[in-house]
């Protein structure tokens, strides 16, 4: 009898889901109040990793650890940092395949409900992360950037928590490191924003970084830099871009 | 079958279904994730390597003392593939688990070993924690849970050894803190390294695996042997002040030495700003100049 008990009461639930499911959904709740993690605040490059690649400018010509292809060769063993600053092309190695890893720091901010504002002191570029984009056909009209258009998705986990997804393109062609290894205007970036805790209250930023250009690299481009959160931001310096340093 | 047989039957399987619901907050880990290796994690095995180390006078000190000569000790031979050589070393992760053949529960995730590197057991039953007092061993005690999508575990218990196979140390005090994300075919490991005695501030490496159709090598750990060097003889090392290495990486990419002695303040973006006037580049690469690789460049 228990048995008998139990299944009909699971079907009375089955039951109430079902009619839910019929009728109209609710109004959508704005990113900003779905948000499973909070990402929000002033967050500093710890630079643990591609030291070399990152906090110095790496020696012309060198492109280790990146699967670039032939037809990048050229472009790398060009580089000529003094002909993009004549050009007005200083903030090459500041663009979305790149800004993450370049050492400063980031303010998260919403800029509304629905869109994600990331600002790095480093190059002064400014992100916009939107959970409710364009629609396609004017996204596609827009002039490509430094920055391209990105979209959003939180990635919520059973039980609390979970990850930020964000797919980028519309980008202009740049660099994935300061000494001039290219990145084409086909390029598109798939980020995941984790976070974890640290000793003391800290914070950590994770950003898992899959960079996909046809043109300029073989294989995907696969980085995690990793930012430690501040508590104010007293130690943003905001500095433009160069081409050289 | 009698009704009642039946109804059972679904009750059953409406549970499945809920707790399969609920299981989301995991994510598959076993199988083999192949490294990736377009991050470098461990720069380019010089002798003297602490780029992106935050290290103490300690550990700065005992780490020039270092001589690689010592791998051919005995009693030395696995001191420097501990615990986090999981994201230090060239290898991939092949990943099983075990499971409690009464409730169908993780019991455990098993990394392999490979090479010199020993596996790493993650206890997923909830077992406590060994005593203080209990033996250290390579691999150490691991323990973990699901939280937020991710795995999270903590190391303790393993001996004293390296947080850099270039001789930089790790107390057997140090705690690991590991956390595994999975997106999509890509693995992503987060290390966490503590260690009150020899780091000024945590050691943090991320490195992504992507899932690999193919299993990987299985190999054994590390397995000590006779390698030339006789028992009772000196141990080989250098005064942390006459170290003949200290000057090669910063010569060969003309690098400040502070940075790669492993002062704490060369991690953060403020001392990239300092370096700005003094830097200069070196010479354009002739050699050796892309694709993936461990190893240095030499000019």
């Amino acid at each position: 009898m228990k048995a008998v008990a139990a299944a009909i009461a699971a079907f009375v639930v089955a039951g109430s889901l079902a009619v839910r499911a019929q009728q109209p959904p609710a109004p959508a709740r704005a990113a900003r109040d779905r948000a499973p993690i909070d990402i929000t605040g002033y967050w500093v490059a710890y630079v643990t990793e591609n030291w070399r690649y990152r906090m110095v400018t790496p020696a012309k010509g060198e492109y280790r650890r990146i699967p670039s292809s032939r037809a990048a060769l050229p472009i790398i063993n060009a580089w000529d940092p003094a002909a993009d600053e004549r050009a007005g092309e200083q903030c090459k190695s500041y663009g979305a395949g790149n800004i993450m890893s370049v050492p400063g720091r980031l303010h998260i901010t919403w800029q509304d409900a629905d869109t994600l504002k990331i600002e790095t002191d480093a190059g002064m570029q400014t992100r916009l992360l939107e959970f409710a984009p364009k629609n396609s056909a004017t996204a596609g009209a827009a002039a490509r950037s430094w920055q391209g258009q990105s979209t959003a998705t939180w990635e919520p986990a059973a039980g609390g928590g979970g990850s930020l997804r964000v797919a980028t393109r519309n980008l202009r062609p740049g660099y994935l490191r300061k000494n001039g290894v290219p990145y084409s205007e086909q390029t598109t970036i798939t980020e995941n924003f984790d976070v974890a805790p640290l000793a003391s209250n800290g914070m950590l930023l994770l950003v898992n970084t899959v960079v996909e250009d046809p043109i300029y690299l073989n294989a995907p481009y696969v980085i995690s830099p990793h930012f430690k959160k501040e508590p104010d931001g007293s130690k943003w310096d905001p500095t433009p871009c160069s081409a050289s340093w | 079958m009698g009704s009642n047989a039946m109804l059972s039957k679904l009750v059953i399987a409406l549970a499945v279904v809920f707790t399969a619901s609920t299981a989301s907050a995991q994510f598959e880990f076993v199988g083999s994730w192949a490294p990736i290796g377009t991050e470098d994690v461990q720069n380019d095995s010089v002798p003297v390597d602490y780029l992106g180390l935050a290290l103490t006078d300690e550990a700065r000190t005992r780490a020039l003392t270092y001589d690689e000569s010592q791998k051919s000790m005995i009693e030395r031979q696995c001191e420097g593939w501990g615990a986090a050589y999981l994201v230090l070393g060239p290898f991939g992760l092949r990943v099983s688990s075990q499971t409690d053949p009464v409730n169908n529960t993780v019991v455990s995730y098993t990394i392999g070993a490979w090479e010199d590197w020993n596996e790493m057991v993650i206890w997923m039953d909830g077992r406590p924690r060994p005593s203080d007092l209990a033996l250290h061993t390579q691999a150490g005690f691991t323990a973990g849970h699901w939280e937020g999508g991710a795995l999270v575990a903590r190391t303790t218990h393993f001996k004293g050894g390296f947080i850099r196979k270039t001789g930089v140390p790790l107390t057997d005090n140090a705690v690991i803190d590991w956390r595994f994300y999975r997106h999509g075919d890509i693995v992503t490991v987060l290390m966490i390294a503590t260690d009150p005695v020899y780091l000024v501030e945590p050691e943090i490496v991320s490195k992504s695996f992507r899932m690999s159709p193919r299993p990987l090598d299985y190999r054994a750990g590390c397995v000590t042997g006779y390698e030339g060097h006789e028992p009772l003889a000196a141990v080989p090392h250098f005064a942390p002040d006459r170290n003949p290495f200290v000057d090669e990486f910063v010569k060969l990419y003309h690098l400040p030495k502070e940075a790669v002695l492993g002062y704490p303040e060369t991690v953060y973006p403020e001392y990239r700003k300092k370096i700005k006037d003094s830097y200069v580049p070196p010479p354009p690469c002739t050699d050796s100049c892309g694709a993936a690789g461990n190893f240095v460049v030499r000019r």
